[in-house]
């Protein structure tokens, strides 16, 4: 600190350092950018002490204006609430709809207890079938599901339907990029089932479910084979379109390379056609989940699924004072969750493609 | 051992009755269906109350979306019984609508349903009802002070509209019998129109119950008939006035029942009973010491997993008032009524009522003899379930001999004269000359031909 030397080269490991910090900074946006955290660059920027004036309307734009749109749509809503009336009360504003959310919070910690009490029910039971020469059991708890719970049972039954649609979409897609005869059988039947509501498709569902579907080994509720299979048949299409996009638009010197090199139709697709079809393959996937949960919500409602569908339809039904505001709760939720869905898409496919084509 | 074990349990049931001998269930993790109404009560309290786990059952209990999902629900198996209304298990039985056969072994309730209309109609239907000395209106309020508003209605070129929940509901039925009651004709269903609306002075539509109040509002309907709270729900939200409860239209009559499919009675009978028992107790438990577990059972019922609505709503209506007009709240001890009065025996009378209303609007479209009266009631409604799980309580001190009618032939005494609007009493022996005796209906060999009766 006292000579000269020592602190030039101080300050030369401090420059490399920075220079460091920067790179690592660097490296991690891409990740916040990913999340949904694309603010916390220029932040971090800016501590590190790049620019501090470019790096604060960086941050304005990307954190304040959102910010202060929720804000603003926050202020809309508190002020416009209560002046619908309906027979439930006026609609809920944002206050009255957190209190809501604490509420079905302690809820499901309620939940926790009367679950001990069923346990203790059955240690009861358990004792007596042991006095009177019979086995104990052990069976599930049989009370309500938290909202917790109703929001991961759907979450479940989104991702099953899903994964069935893709399992059938991506093949097909692939079968109809590559064959002109096979894009133009499949063209029809995907353009005229394409636009169909999950509200028509979801008696012809129930129906086939219940009569197919007649094992009681309860590996499925059919109220859940219901719902996902409905989430299949509609969030079937934007998979199989961009699928078949994706590989109709290869490259047509690499069709030809492949020609060259003699590649057989499974070297052909592995090799070439998935890698640059990737893109749009998961542009596709992530249109479908995002589809999927849209159609879940309705389907639940009917199907009796007991997750976040079945939530709304019933506080629809209870009518009580506290409704409205659960019903908001459920719907901010459903908004969240897809939001999160649409992000993970994202992240996979940000994982698995090489290009920026997004 | 045995002997050990026998006096075990016989010591252990004296130290606590819930110490019984636990049935050898064929099917112990069960699922049940509801619709959200105050009558679903038993199935809540038995949850509760842990009864069902006194039996070794684990029941899971679950709000259906509406009456055809729930029966499609317990004929597809995926639920195991539901609260059902009692037409249902009968109208299924006999082929009208979703062909399955039900049995009941359990009534759930008398009374608990009222008839709502609109504060348009009702501010044009007062001028027409007499009024008592303190101003407020002389009940039981008849039907006939809405024939002036159904004119008034017809001359504006407006149809008058009313809702009530499913075509073999209880309330289709006492909506019908309070409309021709007062001279109105609610129209009839024939075998190839079945809307209910031939001939009709008033159009009958189906709506679910928890989206009555919504509807009225909406004013699809200017009134409706439905169980609670959503009478109460009216009131409490200032949208329509109850006009008269189904206690002042018939005293006592039968509500809802629980039904089974006749396989799974057949194939699981101890889990039957064991059932029969956890329902019977949780309906001695709600009208227990002159009602006083309602409060308890309304805190249960407003829980969102059951019935939902504001406890006030509820507890409005099973506490043993009902209120009309806002502020007009009248003493009405049994207008929820679980156990009294042998609520949860299955008469076959009972079930010979809803017949004879089946047929006296055209649902069942041929004449039918007595005896096919009594084979249908007897097929479906099951007191001998019913009173070898009673037998079996009241053997193990869980409850009172006295109150189970144990010689009954399953025929209630005939209602008297006085305990019905009209005055018409009924004898559930003779359906065709009770449906001779009612003025408004087909009777004898009348059929319904396109829009006209025949015979």
């Amino acid at each position: 600190m006292s000579t000269a030397e020592p602190h030039f080269d101080a300050q030369a490991a401090r420059e490399a350092r920075r220079e460091r910090r920067f790179t690592r900074i660097n490296a991690a946006d891409k990740w916040f950018q990913l999340l949904g955290l694309g603010w916390i660059t220029p932040i971090l920027k800016a501590i590190a002490g790049d620019n501090p004036g470019a790096q604060v309307s960086e941050i304005w734009r990307q954190l304040g204006v959102p910010l202060l749109a929720i804000a603003g749509f926050l202020g809309l809503w508190a002020a416009l609430a209560p002046t619908v009336q309906t027979s439930l009360g006026a609609i809920p504003g944002p206050a009255v709809v957190w209190e809501e959310a604490v509420n079905l919070h302690k809820d499901a910690q309620n939940k926790a207890d009367s679950r001990a009490q069923f346990q203790e029910q059955v240690a009861t039971l358990n004792e007596r079938r042991v006095s009177q020469g019979k086995d104990p059991i052990v069976r599930t708890y049989t009370g309500a599901p938290s909202y917790y719970a109703q929001i991961w049972t759907s979450i479940k039954t989104v991702f099953f339907g899903f994964l069935i649609a893709s399992i059938v979409a991506m093949p097909l897609g692939i079968m109809a990029g590559l064959s002109p005869t096979a894009n133009a059988a499949l063209n029809p039947i995907v353009q005229i089932f394409k636009p169909v509501s999950p509200l028509a498709w979801l008696p012809i569902v129930t129906m086939v479910v219940s009569a197919a579907y007649v094992t009681q080994d309860g590996w499925f509720a059919k109220s859940f084979l219901t719902s996902a299979i409905t989430v299949t048949l509609c969030s079937l299409w934007p998979t199989l379109i961009n699928t078949a996009l994706g590989v109709s638009s290869i490259d047509k010197d690499l069709v030809n390379v492949s020609k060259v090199l003699k590649m057989n139709t499974y070297t052909k697709v592995t090799k070439l056609v998935l890698p640059s079809a990737l893109p749009l393959i998961f542009t596709g996937l992530r249109l479908s989940l995002g589809v999927g949960w849209m159609v879940l919500i309705a389907a639940e409602m009917l199907a009796q699924n007991p997750g976040l569908g079945k939530f709304v339809w019933d506080e629809f039904q209870n009518g009580s004072s506290s409704s409205l505001a659960k019903i908001m709760v459920a719907v901010l939720t459903i908004g969240i969750i897809g939001f999160m869905l649409d992000r993970v898409m994202f992240a996979l496919q940000s994982l698995f493609t090489f290009t920026n084509n997004r | 051992m045995k002997n050990f074990l026998l006096s075990l349990a016989a010591t252990t049931a004296l130290a606590s009755p819930a110490m019984a001998e636990l049935l050898n269930l064929e099917k112990d993790e069960l699922t049940f269906g509801f619709i959200k109404l105050t009558d679903m009560a038993p199935l809540a309290v038995a949850y509760e109350q842990g009864y069902f786990l006194d039996e070794g059952l684990f029941v899971t209990l679950e709000a259906q979306a509406n009456w055809k999902v729930l029966l499609d629900r317990v004929i597809d198996g995926q639920l195991a019984g539901a609260h059902m209304l009692a037409g249902q298990p009968l109208a299924a039985t006999i082929g009208y609508g979703t062909e399955a056969h039900i049995v009941t072994p359990f009534s759930m309730d008398l009374n608990g349903n009222g008839i709502t209309v609109s504060n348009e109609v009702w501010d044009m239907m007062r001028p027409h009802i007499s009024s008592m000395d303190d101003g407020r209106p002389q009940h039981p309020i008849s039907a006939e002070a809405l024939v002036p508003v159904i004119e008034e209605f017809n001359a504006k070129g407006e149809a008058f509209n009313m809702g009530m929940v499913f075509p073999v509901s209880t309330h289709n039925y006492e909506l019908r019998y309070w409309l021709a009651a007062g001279g109105i004709n609610p129209g009839y269903y024939s075998p190839e129109n079945i809307t209910g609306q031939i001939g009709a002075d008033v159009f009958l539509s189906v709506t679910p119950p928890p989206q009555m109040p919504a509807t009225l509002e909406a004013g699809t309907i200017h009134g409706y008939c439905v169980g609670e709270p959503w009478n109460q729900q009216a009131v409490f939200k200032g949208i329509g006035v109850p006009v008269i409860t189904d206690h002042q239209v018939w005293r006592n009559n039968p509500e809802k029942v629980f039904g089974l499919t006749a396989d799974f009675v057949e194939e699981n009978p101890n889990t039957t009973k064991a059932l029969t028992r956890a329902l019977i107790r949780a309906a001695m438990w709600l009208d227990e010491n002159d009602n006083a577990n309602r409060e308890e059972a309304v805190k249960i019922l407003s829980r969102p997993e059951y019935v939902g609505a504001d406890y006030e709503v509820i507890a409005n209506s099973m506490t043993g008032t009902f209120e009309f007009e806002k502020g007009d709240v009248r003493e009405i001890p049994d207008f929820n009524v679980f156990f009294r009065h042998n609520a949860t025996y299955p008469y076959y009378s009972d079930a010979i009522w809803y017949l004879t209303q089946m047929r006296r609007w055209g649902q069942i479209s041929e004449p039918k003899t007595d005896a096919w009266f009594k084979e249908v009631a007897q097929s479906v409604y099951r007191p001998d379930l019913y009173l070898e799980a009673a037998k079996s309580l009241v053997d193990e001190g869980l409850a009172d001999a006295a109150d189970f009618p144990w010689e009954s032939d399953g025929y209630k005494a005939p209602t008297p004269a006085a305990d019905i609007i009209d005055a018409i009493p009924y004898d559930g022996r003779t359906p065709n000359a009770y449906l001779e005796s009612l003025p408004i209906g087909l009777k004898g060999n009348q059929l319904v031909v396109g829009d006209k009766i025949q015979g």
